[in-house]
């Protein structure tokens, strides 16, 4: 099983309620959060380009942030779902530092954190808070191993491209083009 | 903000439910004594509570579910509701942040000294209550109950307006009219007999080509119209974008039509005018159902692409090109009437001119053009007769906005303004869920006509600019702590939507209903208010419509399913009446002429930006309600300023640089009162800056958002007013930039 | 025009734009652990040569401060973690992947050791020392039995404790600045080339002090081939190390880079250095005191930059 998110750029609005949502559901302090938009446009008036994208952990298939760790804290869950466990994170942040995509933060109480691909709404069957919510339906969650998956159709399907695929990180969110 | 339960205990619990583990943890926390303390309310653990949504007004029906304390944890869109499909949008998601804002109004004020200095006191209820029933009864006396007025933007408006009927007043306005959708529905009612309504009637769901002006589609977060823009675009629709900036709709649309702002009158006439001459229009349909083709034929003979190419920059061919577009599509083709559409004070014309478009492509009443919504019926509560008012805001103005449907945010306030050829000048204002300091354009205007006033009651849940003004402060409490009004929605399937309380009110707040009902027995109205709480008149009006507020409460929605099959009333092209005068869709427009009005749009220069000004236009963030939002806890960070767009070349000329603060100054010579950063980017013309509304709050109770970017409101002192019904054009205003405030004016 | 937007809570300064997680402690910490490995280095090599007493503040005197070294360096990294009661987490796993595992790992190595190192040398510092108890004299005597094995033991940690403190960030792939295999030798070099320098400052002998100056030199040599190696590395490299590089020719790390690391912390003790070789009158401690500086300064700036470069996308 590999869990994975499609994020069609197309029908992605940057509205940044996938934002929101995250925050309220997963109590993500004011400030700080765990999924985050970046638009990106490039040209000279009027031809221009804008490609707009909703960010998080990519859930890397081969975490650096994992290997960084000196503790367990950072460790790959069920469907290699990658996460922080809070007791047993020192906070010495070499897996912020090992993160090409900037995607972990020091939560005010001193231990890191980042998306968890909500699995605690996973493990019950539902998706992830950012994914129900988005009002584009932009984003879909499930199991890229299983071929017959919406999301594994949809990569297979469309056009697709991850971020940073030269860092060698595997990520795990495909961003349909 | 509320902690629900942690993410890792949950798991935990989850984990070890097996076991039978969670079941002890309460009984642990009992036996230490801790159940007992806990502020819970009684059977509210793991419950959801249903709502609609009050951070706009697309009404969006939903859920707020509550963490094991039972506080108010997250709000999710209600699945069966057609406005949102189960979605909020960010605004309605971080609705919660409304209630939890600590900035909040919280209890009654009274003023202790003159207006526009936040001095009050804190007052009871019954006080408030007292103070504006002795003032509202010394208005009746003195100058009749005509001269007290409502301004209202949103759900509690309903019972405010009952009781200032009751009282003997009809002067009850909106916002949402004369600078919001007014020349819309004025514009379509003179072509089809009916107007656009909210939620807009448009198919975007099924139609293959929409056509934008202005409207900016996914910032406009309007949620059912985004959700049915993104299918659109998926599906590969055609999308062609007129806006002189690339908004967010832009970038997704095939067609990009950076047109000169204010000259869009001229590529609809050409679009119009390729349309016939090139024979693209759906003759059948015009045939059929249309007046006045061969006036209009005659009318736009001489507006073609190459005329409008040298007014709007758009190239001949494109105005070809996507008019053909259009006419390929047709009839599930939407030329979008936009909503905020008060621009130029030409704007019923201009959208007369949408409408005529739509009516040529035979768009209307057919699948992916406009549908026909059905409303189900909500019967009223019964009382009295209201007493007949003598006169109303339209003896202020004779003989001007003859076709303005509903009364005039703006209208109302010029006939505070102290003028002696009006022999009833307002008096008093109540100011319900409206900012009007930001809302109402020609601040200068609104201020003399607030200090003109003999009364000034603002209900508000927050402290606003208005609120400054208030001589009397009721605050209400949050959509999420108050029953409403029922949400009726017009809309492919009937349906209703209910409002209850999802948490104890936090503060010493009261709802619009309280309120009405209180101030309204003060008043000696007793008999105008039947019902002792509102939960028992809305179970009695539920109770007619064969349901119940305990059914309500557990569904949340109630879906009405429509008595004809008439979603697409012109599928097929039946025999059809329309509501004009002719019974047929006017091209010419016999109503307009009737009242003295063109009743063919025709094309006005507009005035252009003077030498090193810019035409300051604005619009929405998707995460920003109004100005009502940009202090809320959620959504503050998300965009916590707003920035003035600036083309790059402008920026040269200028030596702006990115990130820097400035101040406007617009033609009048009035300067922004905060500082707003410049961003440089080639996604806005060189004529003109672009900036979202709602910001530069100057009220200092606002602990995140005062001060914070710049007002848009501030800077459009110039009104140009639509003759046809009284729209507030805002975008004839033009800002340069300043490098230093405005000195200190010493009082 | 290329224009980024980024929507979120998280444009606090500390993650976005620039990912900035290491303050002081960080390079404080490299840097410490960094000297200490130099001084321990070069101690337990001379003592294999046994030429303990030649070398005497080198071998002996020195490696009473590396105790303390390392521990202020342990204690700024503590300061630096921001989940501190679960400090122990870090030795109830051995994490051979991570660099900062295995540091902490060697750290729990050297630092007892170096305990024990300087305990050994105790006697032959302060002759007149009276140890007072038995045991404690029992105990120096038998650690002394072991001072060859220990050498060699000492040897071989100093010298994957110099290079872990390069290696650690080198490790990050994801910060193209640090990511250059150069930086394990680099910060080994600086490292071993503070220590020379600390000799050079404090030893009152003229053999010691000119060894360890004609030593410190060759180092300073090599780390400016190692900067240089550095540099043309990322140049000839993708797009993002050509960025990272460019910070440091043109960029905002220009001036601190070149005047303080390669400038007051190379390149002027070098030719002060040589000066005094060639019996020029220089006081010692200027050039001594430029090159520990500068080593401390690489550590700051080069911790600094790497946060600051980041991949584009
Ligand atoms: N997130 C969010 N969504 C909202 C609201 C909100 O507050 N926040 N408010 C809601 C309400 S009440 C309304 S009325 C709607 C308003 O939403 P719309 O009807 O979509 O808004 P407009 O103000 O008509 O359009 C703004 C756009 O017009 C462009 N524009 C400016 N001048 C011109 C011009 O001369 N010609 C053309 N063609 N375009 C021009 C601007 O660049 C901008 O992109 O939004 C609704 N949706
Ligand atoms: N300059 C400029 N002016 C504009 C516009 C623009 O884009 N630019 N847009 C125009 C348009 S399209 C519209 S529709 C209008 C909108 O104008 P308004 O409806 O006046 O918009 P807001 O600024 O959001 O003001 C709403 C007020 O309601 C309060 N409020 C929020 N919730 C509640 C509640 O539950 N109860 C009560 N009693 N009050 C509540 C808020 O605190 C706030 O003070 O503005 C128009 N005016
Ligand atoms: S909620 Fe959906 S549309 Fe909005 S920003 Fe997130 S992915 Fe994009
Ligand atoms: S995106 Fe970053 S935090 Fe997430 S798995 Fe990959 S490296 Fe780790
Ligand atoms: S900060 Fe926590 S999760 Fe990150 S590497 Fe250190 S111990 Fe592991
Ligand atoms: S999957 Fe869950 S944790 Fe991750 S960004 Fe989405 S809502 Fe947040
Ligand atoms: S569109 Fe958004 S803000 Fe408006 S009612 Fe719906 S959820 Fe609320
Ligand atoms: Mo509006």
């Amino acid at each position: 099983m590999r869990y994975a998110m499609a994020i069609d750029t197309r029908r992605c609005v940057g509205c940044s309620d996938c934002v929101v949502a995250c925050q309220t559901e997963n109590d993500v302090p004011v400030g700080y959060c765990r999924d985050w938009i970046v638009e990106s446009m490039s040209g000279t008036y009027p031809e221009l380009q804008l490609e707009i994208r909703s960010e998080r952990c990519n859930h890397c298939s081969d975490a650096p942030c994992v290997r960084a760790c000196p503790t367990q804290a950072s460790h790959v869950g069920k469907g290699g779902i990658v996460l922080v466990e809070e007791s047993e994170c020192i906070g010495c942040k070499a897996c912020i530092a090992s993160c090409p995509y900037d995607a972990r933060y020091v939560h005010p109480e001193g231990y890191v954190d980042k998306c968890t691909f909500c699995i605690h709404r996973v493990e019950k069957g539902q998706n992830p808070a950012c994914v129900d919510v988005c009002p584009t339906h932009a984003m879909i969650f499930g199991d890229m191993d299983d071929l017959n998956s919406d999301i594994a159709k949809l990569v297979a399907r469309r056009k697709w491209k991850t971020l940073i695929p030269e860092a060698g990180t595997k990520p795990n969110i495909y961003y349909l083009l | 903000m509320s902690k629900h339960v942690n993410r890792r205990e949950f798991i935990r619990l989850a984990g070890l439910g097996a076991a039978g583990l969670t079941v002890a943890n309460p009984i642990l926390d009992w036996a230490k004594g801790e159940i007992l303390t806990r502020d819970t309310l009684p059977g509210m653990y793991s419950k959801r509570t249903p709502t609609y949504c009050e951070v706009c007004f697309w009404k969006c029906a939903g859920w707020v579910h509550h963490n094991e304390k039972g506080e108010i944890w997250k709000i999710t869109g209600n699945a069966e509701d057609p406005h949102c499909n189960g979605r909020f949008c960010p605004r309605g998601t971080g609705g919660v942040g409304m209630y939890y804002d600590e900035d909040r109004l919280k209890t009654p004020l009274i003023r202790t000294e003159e207006r526009g200095k936040q001095v009050f006191r804190e007052a009871s209820w019954d006080e408030a209550f007292t103070y504006i029933a002795e003032k509202m009864e010394m208005i009746k006396e003195k100058w009749g109950p005509e001269c007290m007025a409502l301004f209202t933007h949103g759900s509690g408006g309903h019972y405010l307006g009952h009781m200032l009927q009751a009282y003997g007043s009809n002067n009850v306005a909106a916002p949402s009219y004369a600078q919001c959708r007014g020349p819309r529905e004025v514009g379509f009612i003179g072509t089809f007999g009916e107007g656009v309504g909210s939620p807009e009637r448009t198919d975007i769901r099924d139609s293959r080509c929409l056509v934008l002006i202005g409207s900016h589609i996914g910032e406009n977060m309007h949620n059912g119209q985004v959700q049915e823009f993104s299918e659109l675009v998926d599906k590969g629709g055609t999308v062609i974008t007129v806006d002189p900036r690339f908004s967010t709709a832009a970038s997704k649309s095939k067609y990009w039509l950076p047109i000169k702002p204010a000259t869009d009158m001229a590529l609809l006439l050409s679009w119009i005018h390729v349309l016939i001459y090139d024979e693209l229009y759906d003759k059948k349909y015009v045939e059929k159902y249309a007046y006045g083709f061969d006036e209009l034929k005659a009318h736009v003979k001489n507006f073609t692409p190459e005329w409008a190419y040298g007014i709007t920059t758009i190239k001949p061919h494109v105005i070809r090109e996507t008019a053909r577009e259009m006419a390929n599509a047709s009839p599930a083709v939407i030329i979008h009437p936009g909503r905020h559409v008060t621009w130029y004070g030409d704007d019923t014309q201009r959208l007369r001119a949408v409408a005529i478009l739509n009516a040529l492509l035979g768009s209307w009443g057919r699948r992916g053009g406009f549908y026909n919504p059905v409303k189900p019926t909500v019967p009223k509560v019964k009382h009295p007769p209201y007493p007949k008012p003598k006169r109303d805001w339209r003896e202020a103005f004779p003989d001007k906005y003859k076709l303005a449907g509903l009364a005039l945010a703006s209208g109302l306030c010029d006939a505070t303004v102290p003028n002696v050829e009006r022999d009833c000048a307002i008096k008093g204002w109540i100011v319900n869920g409206t900012n009007l300091i930001h809302t109402l354009p020609n601040q200068k205007n609104t201020l003399e006509a607030i200090q003109a006033l003999e009364l000034l009651v603002v209900i508000d849940t927050m402290p606003m600019e208005i609120t400054g003004y208030a001589d009397v402060i009721l605050p209400e409490c949050t959509y999420l702590e108050r029953y409403d009004d029922l949400r009726v929605s017009a809309h492919r399937e009937g349906s209703i939507a209910l409002r209850v309380p999802a948490a104890e009110k936090k503060y010493n707040t009261r709802s619009a209903w309280e309120m009405a009902r209180g101030l309204g027995i003060k008043l000696g109205l007793k008999d105008y208010f039947p019902f002792k709480t509102q939960a028992e008149e809305l179970d009695w009006q539920l109770e007619q419509m064969g349901s119940s507020l305990a059914e309500m409460e557990k569904i949340g929605v109630k879906k009405f399913a429509r008595p004809y099959d008439d979603l697409y009333p012109l599928e097929g092209l039946p025999d059809y009446e329309f509501w004009t005068n002719t019974g047929k869709i006017e091209l010419y427009a016999t109503q307009f002429a009737m009242e003295g009005y063109a009743p063919l749009p025709g094309y006005k220069a507009h005035e252009e930006p003077p030498y090193g000004f810019y035409r300051l236009i604005y619009g929405r963030a998707p995460m920003h309600t109004f100005s009502r939002t940009t202090n809320n806890p959620n959504l503050h960070d998300l965009m916590d300023e707003n920035t003035v767009w600036v083309n790059p070349k402008v920026a040269k000329e200028w030596g702006l640089k990115n990130g820097q603060a400035i101040w406007l100054e617009n033609q009048d010579g009035v300067i922004s009162s905060s500082s707003i950063k410049v961003r440089v980017t080639e996604r806005i013309r060189f004529d003109s800056v672009y900036m979202v509304h709602g910001f530069g709050h100057t009220n200092k109770k606002l602990t995140r958002s005062a001060g914070r970017g710049a007002s848009d409101a501030e800077l459009i002192t110039r009104v140009h007013v639509d003759p046809e019904m009284g729209g507030t054009g805002m975008r004839g205003n033009f800002v340069t930039f300043r490098f230093e405030p405005a000195e200190e004016v010493i009082a | 025009m290329v224009e980024e937007i980024i929507t979120s809570g998280r444009m606090t300064p500390e993650v976005d734009p620039i990912l900035h997680i290491w303050g002081w402690e960080i390079p404080l910490y490299l840097f410490l652990g960094g000297f200490a490995a130099g001084i321990l280095f070069f101690s337990a090599l001379f003592t294999l040569q046994n030429k303990e007493n030649r070398y005497s503040m080198a071998v002996k005197a020195l490696p009473l401060a590396v105790p303390v070294l390392l521990a202020i360096g342990l204690g700024a990294l503590f300061l630096d973690l921001s989940h501190k009661l679960y400090f122990w987490q870090l030795y109830t796993n051995i994490r051979w992947e991570s660099p900062m595992s295995w540091g902490a790992w060697t750290l729990m190595l050297v630092t007892p050791l170096s305990i024990l190192w300087a305990a050994s040398w105790i006697e032959d510092l302060f002759p007149n020392l009276d140890l007072r108890y038995d045991w404690l004299k029992e105990a120096i005597r038998t650690i002394r039995q072991y001072q060859k094995p220990m050498a060699w033991a000492l040897i071989v940690l100093a010298v994957i404790l110099g290079m872990y403190t390069g290696i650690l960030l080198s490790a990050f792939n994801a910060r193209p600045f640090w990511n250059s295999a150069i930086m394990g030798p680099l910060f080994l070099t600086s490292g071993l080339s503070a220590a020379a320098a600390a000799i050079t400052l404090l030893t009152k002998e003229h053999a010691e002090r000119s060894l360890f100056t004609k030593i410190d030199l060759i180092l300073i040599a090599v780390e400016l081939f190692f900067i240089i190696h550095l540099f043309m590395g990322f140049l000839a490299s993708t797009q993002v190390h050509i960025q990272a590089a460019e910070m440091f020719l043109g960029g905002e790390f220009t001036v601190p880079f070149w005047v303080w690391v390669v400038g007051i912390g190379l390149a002027i003790p070098a030719l002060l250095e040589i000066l005094e070789l060639r019996k020029r009158f220089v006081p010692t401690y200027v050039p001594a005191l430029m090159v520990i500086a500068g080593s401390l300064m690489l550590r700051f700036i080069v911790v600094e930059a790497g946060q600051a470069s980041r991949w584009l996308y």
